[in-house]
């Protein structure tokens, strides 16, 4: 530990502990654009001169010490960069002093100099550092009269990031995380002087899948994302924090919405997940929640037909149908796309109706080793904890295919996931007595159930899910679900009630409490006290290892949905 | 913070009220001379006779959108005035200027812009807020319509009542 004196107070800092943070953590924010806690640090907009000092050394190379015991400092005549600097024993530093001061307004003006006033259209603007810091250290007047720089605009950098070279300050954070982070060196500055601008290599494009993060880590209005572009103001946004459900990652994201339409995902802080990113798949994953086939009522199959109706029919007619199937002639295909709560009631449905067949759809694609997983469900974890099978999530699939198929099922469940990808035919679905269907889009498959339920997608719902790395994290509600969509776990309770049992269900906090008694992992934990960067409760190496015959089970599962998916983009 | 107002002093002349009371009368008498004699107005004959020539300047009537002397719409779509109208009454949806318009440099217009009138309080703050000089309050008060739907003035509607604005900043020329 240090002794750092900070505008006059000392302060105590780990070694390593960067002059920046050390200023900031204790109460001194010092103005930064090109430094950022997660990049290198170039030092290159000069917004983070300080005033810094060394003790004073006697002629025995010891400090000299002060009237109050304290070291005397030897200040610097010139100020110093604090984003390059790591704290170091008597170090002293003025973040507010009259030079500083008259250095971050000098800097503030140069910066201005050849930016255009555009803030109007500029998308940053509320949340743009230069405004922000223009108000707090610059001045209120340009005194340049000379005629401004002129660069290119609306340069289409990449498929989802568009770039305004006029407003790009060259603080160079996006070409540091372009190499530091996303591992694909494609920015990069070119000519001199005041015509120096920020352009991608010759014949390469900013493409990769973490190009968005350009964006966010953009301290003005350069570089924007084309798909949230002159959409919405900032500051219009009600931003609720959750995660990201595209991949068993989950990383922590911002959704912002406005009026019950979402408008953009950002990442959220996050060490233990996703530190400062997220990747623009998941990012750019919700425009489904608004699409033209979203379910928003209840149906029931009336003759040839399914007619809408209210909930309690389409439930008591599910319940109907379910219960005069056997038990051992129902099969539940669950999903690893619904959270830990409809996961368990789930499972507390099938064992009241006697169902022995219940399994996830697993989700294997190609994943990248920065933050993309290759498992794409975000709670395999968690279906493997609450469903408590003794074969892995995925591994009775294909019995539930192949027991479909033969005709021995004539009760079929179906919650968030299209059974026709796992083989089953058109047919053999219109052949069934009873095929409830949970889900939120329609497809060729929703068309044949004998009842349908609409439900909600992760925007719109909250609970709880568990990463890939045994995080348990917390999912809450941006946006109201559409028409009659229902929350899916009040739709899975409900179902529980109508059987007969799920007393006393009436929050969803009560839904987790009851799955603290069974599931040990769970006990004592509360929706509140997840917390917005979640728990860890799963050591990964608690979980069984996978059996053999599993691992090939689920790789054939994978491969049917894979041919499925592939025939069905042949004929769209 | 409750301000505490000092009763005032009143002599005696003012204690006894008489003063007072005839300065009244006189007020009174004065208005009966002026009718007698035809010289005071008080009911004006609207919709007959109006009052539009003689409104104030600062008179503020239905918001408006204006083009400036280059025909262009100023709005840019920037959405501070529907963040700052208190009865929220405007609606913006913006748009992008295609590349190959003659004003691509601006690069946002609003694609859709709607004031609803039966919520505009007439308070001017959209006005005062714009920073492009877009949108002004004009003299136009007497708004009226058949349905809601009528009452709501739509992008055509708003630029003409609004019209041609000149002598306003075009800080969107090639040299800025």
């Amino acid at each position: 530990m240090f002794n750092v004196q900070i505008d006059g107070v000392w302060h105590r800092f780990p070694k390593g502990t960067r002059l920046i943070e050390a200023c900031e953590q204790a109460g001194s924010y010092v103005p930064r654009y090109c430094y950022h806690k997660k990049l290198s640090s170039p030092g290159n907009c000069r917004m983070c001169l300080i005033e810094m000092g060394m003790p004073k050394m006697g002629p025995e190379r010891k400090p000299e010490l002060g009237l109050d015991g304290k070291p005397v400092i030897n200040w610097m005549p010139r100020p110093q960069i604090s984003c390059a600097q790591d704290v170091s024993e008597g170090m002293g530093v003025r973040t507010s002093s009259p030079l500083v001061k008259e250095c971050q307004r000098g800097v503030m003006e140069f910066l201005l100099i050849n930016h255009p006033l555009d803030c109007p259209i500029c998308d940053q603007a509320g949340e743009c550092r230069l405004q922000e810091f223009s108000v707090e250290y610059g001045t209120s007047e340009s005194r340049f009269l000379e005629n401004k720089v002129k660069k290119p605009k609306n340069v289409v950098l990449g498929p989802r990031v568009t770039l305004d070279d006029e407003r790009c300050i060259l603080c160079s954070r996006c070409i540091r995380f372009c190499q530091e982070i996303a591992k694909d060196d494609v920015l990069g500055f070119v000519d001199r002087g005041s015509y120096t601008e920020l352009t991608a290599h010759p014949g390469k494009r900013l493409e990769n899948n973490y190009s968005l993060n350009t964006v966010d880590i953009c301290p003005v209005g350069a570089l924007t994302s084309t798909d949230f572009r002159f959409k919405m103001r900032v500051w219009f946004l009600k931003e609720t924090k959750s995660i990201c459900t595209s991949c068993a990652t989950g990383c922590n994201t911002i959704i912002g919405a406005r009026e019950d339409v979402i408008y953009r995902q950002t990442p959220r802080e996050n060490d233990h997940v996703n530190s400062c990113w997220m990747c623009d798949y998941g990012r750019l994953n919700f425009y489904y929640l608004e699409a033209e086939n979203r379910l928003i009522e209840p149906q029931v199959r009336v003759g040839n037909k399914l007619a809408a109706t209210d909930w309690k029919t389409a439930i008591d007619r599910a319940v109907l149908q379910l219960t005069q199937v056997g038990g051992s002639e129902i099969a539940i295909i669950a999903s690893g796309r619904m959270t830990n709560e409809e996961l368990w009631l789930t499972l507390q449905l099938a064992e009241s109706l006697g169902v022995k067949l219940i399994d996830i759809v697993p989700r294997r694609e190609p994943g990248d080793h920065i933050l993309l997983s290759e498992d794409r469900n975000p709670n395999t974890n968690g279906a493997r904890l609450i469903l408590k099978s003794t074969a892995e999530p995925g591994a009775n699939l294909l019995a539930i295919a192949e027991a479909v198929k033969s005709g021995q099922i004539k009760g079929l469940a179906v919650l968030g996931e299209n059974p026709m990808h796992l083989g089953i035919s058109i047919d053999q679905l219109s052949q069934l007595s009873a095929f409830v269907v949970m889900d939120i889009l329609s497809s060729e498959a929703t068309e044949k159930a004998t009842v349908v339920l609409p439900a909600c997608g992760f925007a719109e719902k909250r609970g709880s899910m568990i990463n890939g790395k045994g995080r348990l994290q917390r999912l809450n509600r941006a946006v109201r679900p559409p028409g009659n969509a229902r929350d899916d776990w009040e739709i899975l309770r409900d179902l529980l009630q109508a059987v007969g049992g799920g007393d006393s269900l009436l929050s969803i906090d009560d839904v987790f409490r009851r799955i603290g008694e069974t599931v040990p992992q769970f006990t004592g934990l509360t929706f509140s006290k997840i917390g917005d960067l979640g728990v860890h409760i799963l050591q990964m190496e608690e979980l069984p290892p996978t059996h053999p015959s599993d691992e090939e089970k689920i790789e054939l599962a994978v491969a049917i949905q894979a041919r499925r998916r592939a025939v069905r983009s042949r004929q769209t | 913070m409750a301000v505490t107002v000092p009763r005032p002093k009143l002599n005696w002349r003012e204690r006894m009220y008489l003063p007072a009371i005839v300065a009244g009368l006189a007020i009174t008498l004065k208005h009966f001379k002026n009718m007698l004699l035809g010289r005071t107005k008080v009911t004006m004959q609207y919709p007959e006779e109006k009052w539009d020539s003689s409104l104030p300047d600062h008179y503020r009537g239905a918001p408006a959108l204006v083009r400036d002397s280059d025909g262009r719409v100023r709005c840019v779509a920037c959405q501070l005035c529907e963040f700052i109208c208190p009865p929220r009454a405007i609606k913006i949806i913006p748009g992008e200027i295609p590349s190959t318009d003659r004003f691509a440099k601006v690069e946002k217009y609003p694609e859709e812009f709607d004031i609803d009138m039966i919520r505009c309080i007439f308070c001017g703050m959209c006005e005062e807020v714009c920073p492009e000089q877009a949108i002004y309050l004009r003299k136009d008060y007497a708004i009226t319509g058949f349905t809601r739907a009528d009452m709501v003035h739509h992008k055509e509607k708003l630029l003409e009542i609004g019209g041609v604005m000149h002598g306003v900043v075009l800080k969107w020329n090639e040299k800025k």
